[in-house]
């Protein structure tokens, strides 16, 4: 587990994980996670989980390191991960079948969770047709839209929702610069506002 | 003998602090038996906050800064959303969506105060390198310390969506109220809790401690109602007695080469030291009957001056956070609306709350359409960096005797032992390249 700048909040999310954590470290060896221990294993590594982002030239020179020495490496960000997706990650790691992640939008989650339209029944802005799935649509839940904290999903249509959204372009543009600001399309979407 | 100790220099460094939340170093340098030099080197890259919240609408703060710590996002929400109803001329300081707001942060400080005691400081007291090899000597320990910061996540969780991160916090009160009967699916785990949390003071109190004592100036909110969690004045025990508007009157905060993270100090008397031990030594007579009673217990008066002991503390706090907690729940009734209306106007407001790890402040400029135009957010860590180099002389000096690999352990545990929250203190704007 190796952190770059960042709040600590993704791989707080192994420590968050109080009833699998102690199963998980019986199947795999931790060799490196400083916020919970100060033993340290030399490399190579089979799997790097990386957290944060790249913001000095040190860090860049560290993620280069990082990524030498890891037979794969992944990074885990969602703002933040959730914690199940980071378990089912591990746990296909360890039974050698291809993690199941679903690629669609928050919508799907909404529909499958039975909640409302935030945005059809009361318009609310929402960026959930455009943000990838995984969190389980918890803002819709909470009557409030969903603000992209899991980035863009693969093939969203910014230009349709923003048709629909009450927004004016100034908001628009805030909207999609919060988080994952720089993911293309959410980058896209914002300039299209300017 | 004597003349070779006399001059002989030692440094003792760690580079990566362990088991501390984001990144930072330790460095010590001795000459003989004198304490040349101590740092708290702190290299988490500045992260820019404040610049990075200039020209957003003050509606997104608390989505925005809850992101400066995973471990303790809603004391960024709360003293935000404060911030904002301060600047608008608004208090929520009773009814429903005070309870609320304070069930949600007992369940921060749950978590937070679970995962320090166990995770991260018992290790130390115990002589592992970390939870999961003290988990396999100690596994009943280890489980009990891991549902009780479960507990502390479902609250988290229920009221505010998830427990990184919380979605249901807004300026003027939450997006949506949770019922009556969801509130009381939390009680059986908050009991459980408490139960567990009574058990922490007790092994807490036959852990090993250090000799130790630390004198600095102790700060923390004066909450009349209760003991200092969502709101008060700032107090401390050298008299200061201010309402958080007038915080930057009367503490500095200065850049210096060694951290990236800014030193806070007292205008007039310099460090000070927010955080449990403060909060515990100025309003112990707040604390509910049964922690004061586990505190007794565990050989605690109402004043604790060992940083050590603050493992006991943290105990004596889960208490207190957990009956705190199913108290708001046994008197909850849902407000008819989940938030009041905060219509915005050209002003400055300010918001002070108790993270798990010390006193938050905020303040925010707003223009009249709350657009921010100046952000301030002083963290707790900032605040503690000189009150923590101060207690590392004082630990060196009383352990001289040690081989250098001890001393830099129990150097390494005094670091901990304030639950150092770096990720948090280097959010800030400003970065000065000094150049020789």
């Amino acid at each position: 587990m190796w952190k770059f700048s960042s709040c600590d909040g993704c791989q707080l999310s192994l420590l968050d994980l109080e009833d699998e954590l102690l199963a998980l470290t019986e199947r795999l060896e931790i060799a490196q996670f400083l916020e919970a221990s100060s033993a340290t294993v030399e490399g190579p590594y089979d799997v790097s989980l990386v957290e944060g982002s790249i913001t000095t030239p040190h860090e860049a020179e560290r993620i280069r390191e990082v990524r030498a020495s890891s037979r794969a490496l992944i990074t885990i960000n969602g703002c933040p991960i959730n914690k199940l997706q980071l378990l089912e990650l591990i746990n296909a790691y360890l039974n050698a079948r291809r993690p199941r992640v679903r690629a669609h939008s928050v919508c799907i989650e909404c529909k499958r969770r039975g909640t409302v339209c935030v945005m059809v029944a009361h318009g609310t802005p929402c960026l959930g047709p455009v943000t990838h799935a995984g969190c389980g649509a918890i803002c819709p839940a909470y009557d409030r839209g969903c603000y992209g904290c899991f980035g863009p999903q693969e093939t969203p249509n910014h230009a349709s929702l923003d048709e629909w959204s009450p927004l004016e372009d100034r908001d628009l543009v805030r909207v999609y610069r919060t988080f994952n600001a720089a993911a293309r399309p959410f980058r896209e979407a914002s300039e299209a506002h300017e | 003998m004597s003349d070779e100790r006399a001059s002989r220099t030692r440094t003792i460094r760690t580079d990566y602090l362990a088991r501390v939340e984001g990144e930072g170093a330790m460095y010590v340098e001795l000459e003989g038996d004198e304490v040349r030099d101590v740092k708290l080197r702190i290299y988490e890259p500045p992260r820019f906050f404040e610049a990075l919240l200039r020209g957003r609408a003050f509606t997104e703060a608390p989505d925005i800064t809850s992101r400066i710590c995973g471990i303790c996002p809603i004391a960024y929400q709360m003293s935000a959303v404060r911030a904002r109803e301060d600047a608008c001329g608004i208090a929520i300081d009773s009814g429903p969506i005070r309870d609320l707001r304070r069930l949600i942060y007992c369940g921060e400080w749950i978590e937070s105060h679970s995962l320090h005691v166990y995770l991260l400081h018992a290790p130390d007291f115990l002589g592992y390198p970390g939870f999961v090899e003290m988990a396999r000597d100690h596994p009943l320990i280890a489980q009990q310390g891991l549902q009780m910061k479960k507990a502390g996540n479902t609250v988290m969780t229920l009221v505010g969506g998830r427990e990184i991160h919380p979605v249901n916090v807004r300026v003027g009160g939450f997006y949506r109220a949770p019922s009556r009967r969801e509130l009381r699916t939390l009680v059986e785990p908050l009991e459980r809790a408490r139960d567990t949390a009574l058990a922490t003071v007790r092994w807490a109190a036959e852990l090993p401690f250090p000799d130790a004592r630390n004198e600095p100036e102790l700060v923390a909110l004066d909450d009349p109602g209760g003991y200092p969690i969502d709101l008060g004045r700032i107090v401390s025990d050298r008299g200061l007695d201010i309402a958080p508007a007038d915080f930057d009157s009367h503490v500095v905060e200065e850049q210096v080469e060694h951290s990236n993270a800014l030193h806070a100090r007292m205008r007039a008397r310099g460090s000070y030291l927010t955080g449990p031990l403060a909060r515990y030594n100025l309003a112990f007579e707040h604390l509910c009957e049964l922690a004061q009673a586990a505190a007794r217990e565990a050989g605690l008066g109402p004043t604790c001056r060992n940083p050590f002991q603050s493992i006991i503390v943290r105990a004596v706090e889960l208490v207190q956070a957990c009956d705190d907690a199913l108290g708001i729940i046994s008197g909850y009734e849902e407000p008819d609306r989940p938030a009041v209306e905060v219509t915005p106007r050209r002003a400055v407001g300010h918001g002070a709350t108790e993270a798990p790890r010390g006193m938050l402040y905020h303040r925010y400029e707003i223009d009249a359409e709350g657009t921010i135009l100046a952000a301030t957010i002083v963290p707790p860590t900032s605040q503690n960096q000189l009150a923590i180099e101060a207690d590392l002389r004082g630990v060196v000096q009383r352990n001289l005797g040690l081989p250098d690999e001890e001393l830099k352990l129990i150097c390494e545990q005094a670091i901990r032992n304030h639950d150092p929250c770096i990720s948090c203190a280097t959010h800030f704007l400003d970065l000065t390249v000094q150049r020789a």
